[in-house]
């Protein structure tokens, strides 16, 4: 998209050009000179683009739409100008004999960027919960609890997430496909179109511009805008598996390729909307009362198992096989229980819904799909950490590994706990508790979060060139002070929300509820504050590892193959 | 298909291809996963022989047991009316100063208010009944629409401007700047003449100017010493309590836009023993006039009540 900067070009690369693996492609870029015609579609694509954001923003009446409009314009005209500059100096040329490295590195910074903005949110929501008082801004109502968390939770799940997936899977799959992205400059669309996704929810979600859906808040301009972002990065992926010059598809590209395609599905079904004018924010869901709860819930109960289980297993049977370097430890075993999650997880969003207007059935299905999904999300967590079979002496020498095997420990906990929650007369007391928010946080913190920080610390030095990471000890710190504010926070979350579940459903003999509902949130003051802390640890983890990476990035490169490096030559080769 | 080898350490086959340097082993799938996986779905298929299950066409399958959560939550509304039908009974028959002299009974209503007041009232009247800016406090000797049993429990069933057709909340503040009554310098004056007569220091000199304007403007609801009026929830005007704050931006603000303030009739959604609890948990722990010790007077207040909502 815009400002694509310099040196994350391919072409400005002066290492030499891989002639192994993939020499036959070699050719495949006769007219060097000129700019190729995926460049000329994007340039084109950002100048109309820009050409109808402009339009849209010059004629809406509405100052919420406007807002929106100039963000968008901007963006265009910046994406414009800078292709016009690079396009005419002849830098979209993508050369096929190296891999596409550099929307990768982008793709971790801007992960780690998001990380730190995400988990800030979270103590700052955090705080105001535990200080109401102080941490209470009248006068700001940008920085109003109830807009802050949504932009929390989207920050953690679609803007560090999302962009760990994006470039762990464009990675991976280049690797493990031995083809350079398909597409050209178009891999660089999804980044930064990515990003003015991004953009465009959290400034939404500030201002007050939101469809009111949980995970799927923005409005239906930016929903659509993400359509056509979700669609190039569909088609970049598998184009890249189209030209693989692996006779078969390594099971990490099934479960990125189950996300992408399956949140398309979830993200175009549960948006549906009729805007109240095409030059208006306001829209209205094409559904209505308890089917649009059904719809909201199997697309936010299928976010979570395809975007944060589907695609982070992915990363987690890529990079733990190539750190620990051994043999994914069943590859029957991969391929039940990737069928079974995906066919079992799309029934499973009813839980969500118990004791509502949700026909019983309904949440019998929810739940019983749920149990019967407990042993195929365990199929990648036994798959995850029998792949250490034979070098678990990596636990004790490698924090890395340590901090991608504790998170595959969380992801057990969590895909234990899920099932257990939707059973019925257990989600009757941990439903609208804090336990829900400890188990989400077990899931976001323990797994999402460590397998990704372990995948970029492992793809930092392969990416830019380094012997290894700039310090191990760091590593070490991360992960202590990390885990242990994991722990603090889900074990303050159990506390006060199997409290308050008690608390709410207490009666006094008289028959008249023992508990106010403001006696049940004054009584978690204390868990509250510990919570604070948890996340402010892990916080000061994320910290830490950013200023690792930069000092790993600002190490002095290898020029020349060397061993004992933990990635392979092949990886050194590339671009 | 690729040659396939074995790995040195578990001693199982690879399948025999390579990505980036990874293997897979042909490892079979362990017996325990399996057999707890069959066993989940025959939970999951006992469950549906017995719940609510299966859509068909025109329905569903009732299960078995012939659960249904609207059939339980009915039973359970039915058992907790049962549960409170005995007490209920007893506040039903009793007025609300009966209610107050007998302890026992008292100590039940109590109970009852408590539950009562912490889901619904204290929302704005705050956990101890405390108040807040705007909300009044309803533990001081200090009430806007009596104190009594009485006033109170009608406060609570009709509401303050709240719709119901004997809704308290008649007389309404005029915004007598924002509506362009009074001028700002008048506005201004008559902020140091309310500031004077709740006994602080003030502008001579602006006082003197509002002296006209209070009389032509406020006399007719606050009284000419401004000392309000209960019947008519009046606030006095002398007195240290302040709904909204007793500074002089807030008086001038007040002047200016002129709130009035807003209570829900609550009559559709407690029946009248929990209004009676309210009544009287809020009369007891909250601090209530003391109640009048001669019965005749409160037959005549009562009905003063009555005709007073009527009336107004």
């Amino acid at each position: 998209m815009s400002e694509i900067k310099a040196s994350f070009l391919p072409v400005t690369e002066k290492r030499p050009s891989l002639n192994e693996p993939v020499g036959s492609m070699t050719q495949a870029i006769a007219r060097s000179d000129d700019a190729p015609f995926d460049a000329i579609a994007l340039y084109i694509f950002t100048g109309l683009s820009a050409l109808a954001a402009l339009v849209a923003t010059a004629l809406t009446k509405d100052p919420s739409f406007r807002f929106h409009g100039w963000i968008m314009l901007a963006a265009f005209l910046a994406a414009f100008l800078t292709m016009s500059v690079g396009l005419g100096s002849g830098r979209f040329r993508s050369d096929s004999t190296r891999y596409a490295d550099g929307v990768i590195r982008a793709g971790v910074i801007a992960t780690m960027f998001w990380a730190f903005a995400g988990l800030s949110a979270g103590v700052l929501i955090a705080s105001q919960l535990s200080w109401p008082r102080i941490f209470y801004f009248p006068d700001l109502a940008w920085l109003n609890f109830g807009r802050l968390r949504p932009l929390h939770t989207s920050a953690v799940i679609f803007a560090f997430g999302g962009n760990a997936l994006i470039a762990t899977s464009f990675y991976v799959v280049q690797r493990t496909c031995r083809a350079r992205l398909a597409g050209g400059a178009w891999p660089w669309f999804v980044f930064w179109g990515y990003q003015l996704f991004i953009v465009l929810a959290a400034t939404g979600y500030m201002a007050g511009i939101t469809q009111s859906r949980e995970y799927a808040e923005p409005e239906w301009y930016v929903d659509l805008w993400l359509t056509i972002v979700w669609v190039a990065y569909l088609l970049i992926f598998l184009g890249t598996i189209w030209k693989r010059k692996e006779p078969h598809i390594y099971v990490a590209n099934w479960f990125y390729l189950a996300f992408i395609v399956t949140i398309a599905i979830l993200h175009l079904i549960n948006n549906a909307a009729v805007p109240i004018g095409l030059l208006e924010s306001k829209s209205y869901s094409a559904f209505s009362g308890v089917q649009d709860a059904l719809v909201q819930w199997w697309y936010g109960h299928n976010a979570v198992g395809f975007f944060l289980t589907a695609g982070f297993l992915g990363m987690m049977y890529y990079f733990v096989p190539k750190r620990v370097d051994r043999p994914v430890y069943s590859y029957r075993l991969s391929i039940v229980h990737f069928w079974s999650l995906i066919f079992i997880y799309i029934w499973a969003g009813p839980h969500h819904l118990h004791y509502t207007a949700l026909p019983q059935w309904a949440q019998t299905l929810g739940m019983t799909f749920s149990i019967m999904l407990w042993m195929p999300s365990w199929g990648g967590m036994i798959n995850g950490l029998m792949t250490l079979s034979g070098a678990w002496d990596k636990l004790r020498t490698d924090p890395v590994v340590r901090m991608m095997v504790v998170a595959i420990a969380f992801y057990g906990m969590s895909t234990f706990e899920g099932p257990l929650m939707s059973i019925r007369e257990v989600n009757a007391l941990s439903h609208y508790t804090d336990w829900t928010i400890g188990h989400v946080h077990s899931g976001a913190l323990g797994w999402v979060g460590f397998i990704s920080f372990g995948a970029i610390y492992c793809m930092v030095p392969w990416l830019w060139k380094k012997t290894g990471l700039y310090s191990d000890r760091l590593v070490e710190w991360h992960f202590w002070i990390a885990t242990t504010g994991i722990l603090l926070y889900i074990a303050a979350m159990w506390v006060s929300g199997i409290m308050e579940g008690l608390m709410w459903r207490e009666y006094t003999p008289q028959g008249y509820l023992a508990n106010s509902f403001v006696e049940t949130v004054s009584a978690k003051h204390i868990e509250n504050i510990i919570r604070t802390v948890g996340g402010l640890m892990y916080l000061s983890g994320a910290l830490i590892m950013i200023y690792n990476l930069w000092r790993t990035i600002r190490m002095p490169s290898v020029v020349q193959t060397s061993p004992g490096l933990v990635a392979s030559p092949a990886l050194l080769a590339a671009e | 298909m690729s040659e396939r080898e074995r790995d040195e350490h578990s001693g199982t086959e690879t399948t025999g291809h390579e990505w980036d340097g990874i293997k897979e082993l042909d490892t079979p799938l362990p017996r325990w996963w399996l057999w707890t996986w069959y066993g989940c779905m025959a939970v999951a298929v006992v469950y549906w022989v017995l719940m609510p299950a299966w859509p068909g066409i025109s329905g569903y399958t009732r299960g078995l047991l012939g659960q249904s959560d609207r059939a339980q939550v009915t039973q359970d509304l039915k058992g907790l009316s049962a549960q409170r039908r005995t007490g209920e009974a007893r506040l039903h028959a009793a007025t609300l100063q009966q209610i107050e002299a007998d302890p026992e009974l008292q100590g039940y209503a109590m109970q009852v208010g408590q539950s009562v007041f912490g889901d619904n009232c204290a929302t704005c009247h705050g956990a101890g009944g405390a108040g807040g800016k705007g909300y009044p406090n309803l533990r001081d000797d200090v009430w806007l629409w009596g104190g009594t049993l009485d006033a109170i429990q009608h406060t609570i069933r009709v509401g303050v401007r709240s719709g119901h057709p004997n809704a308290r909340g008649e007389a309404m503040m005029p915004a007598f700047g924002r509506d362009q009554m009074l001028s700002a310098a008048q506005v201004d004056d008559l902020t140091e003449y309310v500031t004077a007569i709740s006994g602080r220091k003030a502008d001579v000199a602006a006082v003197g100017r509002a002296r006209q304007t209070f009389t032509d403007q406020c006399v007719a609801c606050h009284g000419a010493a401004g000392v309000g009026d209960v019947a008519r929830g009046i606030p006095n005007l002398t007195d240290a309590e302040w709904l909204y704050g007793s500074d002089r931006t807030t008086i001038r603000d007040q002047l200016w836009n002129g709130r009035n303030g807003v209570m829900p009739t609550w009559q559709a959604r407690f029946s009248p023993e929990t209004i009676k609890a309210l009544a009287v948990y809020v009369h007891a722990n909250a601090g209530g006039v003391a109640e009048p010790v001669a019965p005749p007077r409160d037959v005549v207040q009562r009905e003063g009540v009555a005709a007073g909502a009527s009336t107004h």
